[in-house]
């Protein structure tokens, strides 16, 4: 047993730890010791909460962490690198399910029931918020992971008149909070779980609504839905380590929502609530040209002329995982003096930063991995560019086509570079359905096929 | 004044101390021009064309020693043109006076003030006269050409339907003015051109010409005041011969243009580099005359070795530009000397001091060191701090009101919770707000490519709310309240667990 003031001190300093955690991915030297943080704040918050007063049932609670423990270490180890979209959309729904869970058992708990006045009204609308959140988190968060599991169309489901259906159910769970605050006992629980079942939806039609491009917007988004939910499940329980916990996760999660609405010229809410927002207002500009493909001996070639090249991998790469044999070309490349580098932009990939696990997984040293406005500038001094498995996020139709929906977004431009080879697997468009004319500049060829069957196709040719 | 161009009488050297263009422009100076007759016979000027741009031609060269005041010469004197020279007579010409003492004071007691053109300072006033550039220039240029004719292959790759072509590789040792020209034009011509030398600071104008700047691993700055290389330490020497020999099987065309001055080339391509290279492989040696970078050069020599490697040891000097542009820089200096009008002798001038190897009968060698540093790293400059323009503070003056008007709604509402809420709240929504903001300050600094591993830290870290189950729980399974709570615990745990877990597997793949 600990003393409450001995509990409160050592949250206190399980925040400042995962504070520094957070902190610490400033920069990948710091980023293991920042994990490191974490790992002992968090250590130290559940000690100290099962050390405390007033907790009973240790047994279930060592069971219950002991499983738990087993399937985490499970899933971390088994989880591709491809796959880390789909295992943070479904951790997500774990504290969304977690606040659920909390905030029903604060209903249930008789501490509850003692309280009278405002503290007790208070209290009631917190659990009422946090169950809110945690359920539109949960629904939210396994739409989006069948979405990039595949399991459901990626398409965004649209039907007229959503923004009002979704701003009815909601005054209708206000409506709900306020006999729900009103009844005695536990007599509101029927409400709970009415307004539990519209949250619920809310959160399904929510993410079906959003396209699968818009995915890295998403799953960042419902990251601070998830501290949101924590952070309320704190206030319910006047924890303040969870607060400041949630508070922190929820702010990360909002500002990489916000980077990568940036990165595509989007407005924050037109992501939110589904759809492209203002569609494109007259046609697309004519593209013409033609496009010309290359096969992979003659790709080689290029490669072996050309003295500086640049790599532009989109999900394409992710989805064929290319990023072995393209390391593989990237080493041989530099090793015979060949400049190198990688071009990322900020939504390339399903999850923000996609791109840099992936190359960091296959061993690419992160030092010519550039982001896209470190590298813009350059490309027009570079031979060659590799675009793998992009599309959109290489479309000069967003800098001189002000028809196109993506028009504004900004793009790493490649077709500045002397010439530039798009790997694909066929002339489809991209997520945002936009025909990119960079396929159909002089410069540009085309290299048909799986990326990573392509990429060591073109291996072998420059062994040869 | 008469400035005076005798016919060069050594065998190879095909220049000449001026071009019917360069008499023009000593003319305009003022001078009065007289060319000993057949002097650009080798450079392919003919005497009428010396005569049409208003020179005079003299016969012999007796005569023209004894007219002229003013000697302009491509290489230095012989014993018996000195001999035909006079007092207070100003000579213009190549004189290397490190190594030439002897003829140095034979002018002295001439009484002949001679100039030497390969004394010139590199400084930057002194570069419309630096002989050594314009004629290293032409070296570079020349030695790829020659270098190409004796490999007899392309230069540049080509996919022709005949086939493919590979381009070839040249390697470029020393990056001066003749080593970089070298790089131009082999790049030019479509090689792949690599480029070794000991001073860092050129890797970058090696790179700017498109060659790859090839280093050892050890640490040495080759670099010296005076712009040129200094000798390196032996480790460092042991490392750059491995690396030539690593170099030497897989290029097709080696130039040399290593010089220290004063001394001789250092050896820089030994027999075993030779032997590694391929046959019909070509070594073009731009040190030659000073004994030369390649021990099996022969000064003046082209010729194959055994093993069927090319060494050449004689370049030729494309005279008639070679003329033009050594004429040039002699009409830039006779001009900085004061024209035919006001010529004069200023032994206080930094360059006239430094080339004027003989004055009043005396040797004036070697000069004191003046330190110049052409290409030393710049260091930093200072930012120009721009000044804020007018419509930016327009645009603050707007920021500032939409500022004030969001803090006081804020306030506003702060205030209405305040009346409401109990104390309690107040202080867990005080902890909430300040979260919220150094939330917001820290999250703004991870950088872009850990943003991954930072959903998978705040995914683990959300599973604190593992502690509002674990403060649920009770003794008694049957209570919904601990089912509820044991399942909270387990959900929070996989994500305390997994979330770690992952991002330590991630973290752990970023390498430099």
């Amino acid at each position: 047993m600990i003393s409450s003031q001995i509990q409160l001190a050592s949250y206190l300093f399980a925040s400042i730890l995962f504070i520094l955690s957070l902190g610490g991915l400033s920069s990948q030297e710091s980023a293991k010791r920042g994990v490191l943080y974490g790992i002992v704040g968090m250590g130290i918050a559940i000690l100290s909460t099962v050390l405390g007063e007033g907790v009973s049932g240790h047994i279930y609670i060592i069971i219950a962490i002991a499983i738990a423990s087993v399937i985490g270490i499970m899933l971390a180890r088994k989880v591709e690198m491809t796959s880390m979209p789909q295992l943070v959309a479904i951790l997500h729904s774990f504290v969304g399910l977690a606040a659920v869970l909390v905030g029903f058992g604060s209903y249930l708990d008789p501490k509850t029931q003692a309280l009278t006045g405002t503290p007790h009204t208070i209290h009631l609308v917190e659990v009422f918020l946090g169950v809110f959140i945690g359920a539109i988190t949960f629904t939210g968060s396994i739409i989006a992971w069948g979405k990039l599991e595949g399991k459901i169309r990626s398409k965004p489901l649209i039907y007229p008149g959503r923004h009002l259906v979704n701003i009815a159910l909601v005054i209708i769970s206000i409506i709900l909070c306020v006999f729900f605050v009103q009844a005695h006992g536990t007599g509101g629980m029927i409400y709970l779980y009415i307004m539990t079942a519209i949250a619920s939806f809310i959160g399904v039609m929510l993410v079906m609504a959003i396209g699968g491009a818009d995915m890295p917007v998403v799953v960042s988004m419902l990251n601070s839905y998830s501290g949101w939910a924590a952070a309320a499940a704190g206030f319910m329980l006047g924890n303040d380590l969870l607060i400041v916990t949630g508070a922190l996760v929820g702010s990360s999660g909002a500002i990489l929502s916000i980077i990568m609405c940036e990165a595509m010229n989007r407005s924050f809410w037109s992501v939110i609530f589904g759809g492209f927002g203002a569609g494109p207002t007259g046609p697309a500009m004519e593209v013409s040209g033609e496009v010309t493909a290359m096969d992979h001996a003659e790709v080689a070639e290029l490669v072996k002329n050309a003295q500086s090249i640049v790599i532009v991998p989109g999900y394409g790469m992710a989805v064929a995982k290319a990023q072995f044999p393209v390391h593989e070309m990237v080493e041989r490349l530099k090793k015979e003096g060949k400049e190198v580098q990688f071009g990322i932009h900020p939504v390339a990939g399903r999850l923000p930063g996609h791109m840099n696990v992936l190359l960091a997984e296959a061993n690419v040293p992160y030092d010519i991995v550039m982001e896209m406005d470190e590298i813009n500038d350059d490309l027009s001094d570079v031979d060659l560019v590799l675009v793998i498995g992009a599309n959109d996020i290489v479309n000069p139709g967003a800098q001189d086509d002000p028809n196109s929906p993506i028009y504004g977004m900004p793009v790493l431009e490649v077709w500045n570079a002397k010439d530039v080879i798009v790997m694909k697997r066929s002339m489809a468009t991209g997520y945002a359905g936009v025909q990119n004319p960079l396929f159909f500049k002089e410069n540009t060829n085309m290299l048909y096929g799986d990326a990573k069957d392509s990429v060591a196709k073109i291996n072998g040719h420059l062994t040869e | 004044m008469k400035v005076g161009i005798p016919k060069e009488r050594r065998s190879n050297e095909h220049r000449v101390g001026a071009t019917p263009k360069t008499v023009k422009r000593l003319i305009k100076q003022g001078f009065e021009v007289i060319i000993e007759t057949k002097a650009g016979e080798n450079a392919n000027i003919k005497d009428s064309e010396f005569e049409n741009s208003g020179a005079t031609i003299i016969g012999s060269a007796k005569q023209l020693y004894a007219d002229a005041d003013i000697i302009l010469k491509v290489q230095a004197f012989t014993d018996e043109e000195i001999d035909l020279m006079h007092k207070d007579q100003v000579s213009l010409s190549y004189l290397n006076p490190g190594q030439n003492e002897a003829l140095l004071q034979k002018l002295a007691d001439k009484g002949v003030n001679a100039i030497a053109m390969d004394a010139i300072p590199r400084i930057s006033r002194a570069q419309k006269m630096d002989v050594l550039s314009s004629m290293a220039n032409i070296a570079g240029y020349r030695s790829v050409i020659e270098g190409a004719n004796l490999y007899g292959k392309f230069l540049n790759g080509q996919i022709t339907a005949a086939g493919k072509v590979d381009p070839a590789k040249v390697l470029v040792i020393g990056a001066g003015v003749a080593g970089l020209a070298a790089i131009g034009t082999a790049k030019s011509l479509g090689a792949i051109v690599r480029a070794f030398d000991t001073r860092m600071e050129v890797a970058e104008q090696i790179e700017s010409m498109g060659a790859q700047f090839l280093t050892v691993d050890i640490e040495e700055d080759g670099s010296t005041d005076s712009g040129y290389s200094k000798v390196m330490s032996q480790a460092f020497i042991d490392a750059e011969m491995e690396l030539f020999k690593e170099q030497a099987k897989e290029v097709d065309i080696i130039i040399t243009t290593a010089q220290i001055p004063g001394r001789n080339a250092p050896k820089l391509v030994l027999d075993y580099h030779v032997a590694a290279m391929k046959p019909g492989s070509v070594i073009v040696d731009l040190a030659a005359s000073t004994g030369g970078n390649c021990v099996l050069t022969k000064d003046g020599e082209v010729y194959q070795t055994e093993s069927g490697v090319w060494i050449v040891g004689k370049l030729d000097q494309l005279p008639q530009q070679a003329s033009q542009l050594y004429g040039n820089n002699l009409c830039h200096l006779l001009d900085d000397m004061g024209k035919a009008e006001n010529f004069n002798i200023d032994m206080n001038d930094d360059v006239v001091k430094r080339a004027m190897v003989t004055y009043n009968g005396k040797v004036n060698w070697p000069p004191e060191p003046l330190p110049v540093s052409p290409q030393k790293p710049k260091t930093a400059t200072e930012e120009v701090a721009i000044a804020q323009a007018p419509p930016e503070a327009d645009l603050a003056k707007k920021k500032s009101v939409k500022m004030a008007i969001t803090l006081a709604i804020v306030g506003a509402f702060l205030y209405l919770l305040g009346m409401v809420a109990p104390a309690d709240f107040m202080q867990h929504f005080t902890v909430f707000v300040l979260s919220v903001f150094i939330g917001w300050q820290v999250i703004w600094n991870v950088s872009h490519s850990l943003h991954t591993p930072l959903m998978a830290v705040t995914n683990a870290i959300s599973g604190i709310i593992i502690i509002g189950g674990l403060l649920q729980t009770t003794n008694d399974i049957s209570n919904p309240m601990t089912i509820l709570a044991f399942i909270a615990i387990l959900v929070a745990s996989i994500n305390i667990v997994g979330g770690f877990v992952v991002t330590h597997r991630m973290l752990k793949m970023f390498r430099k």
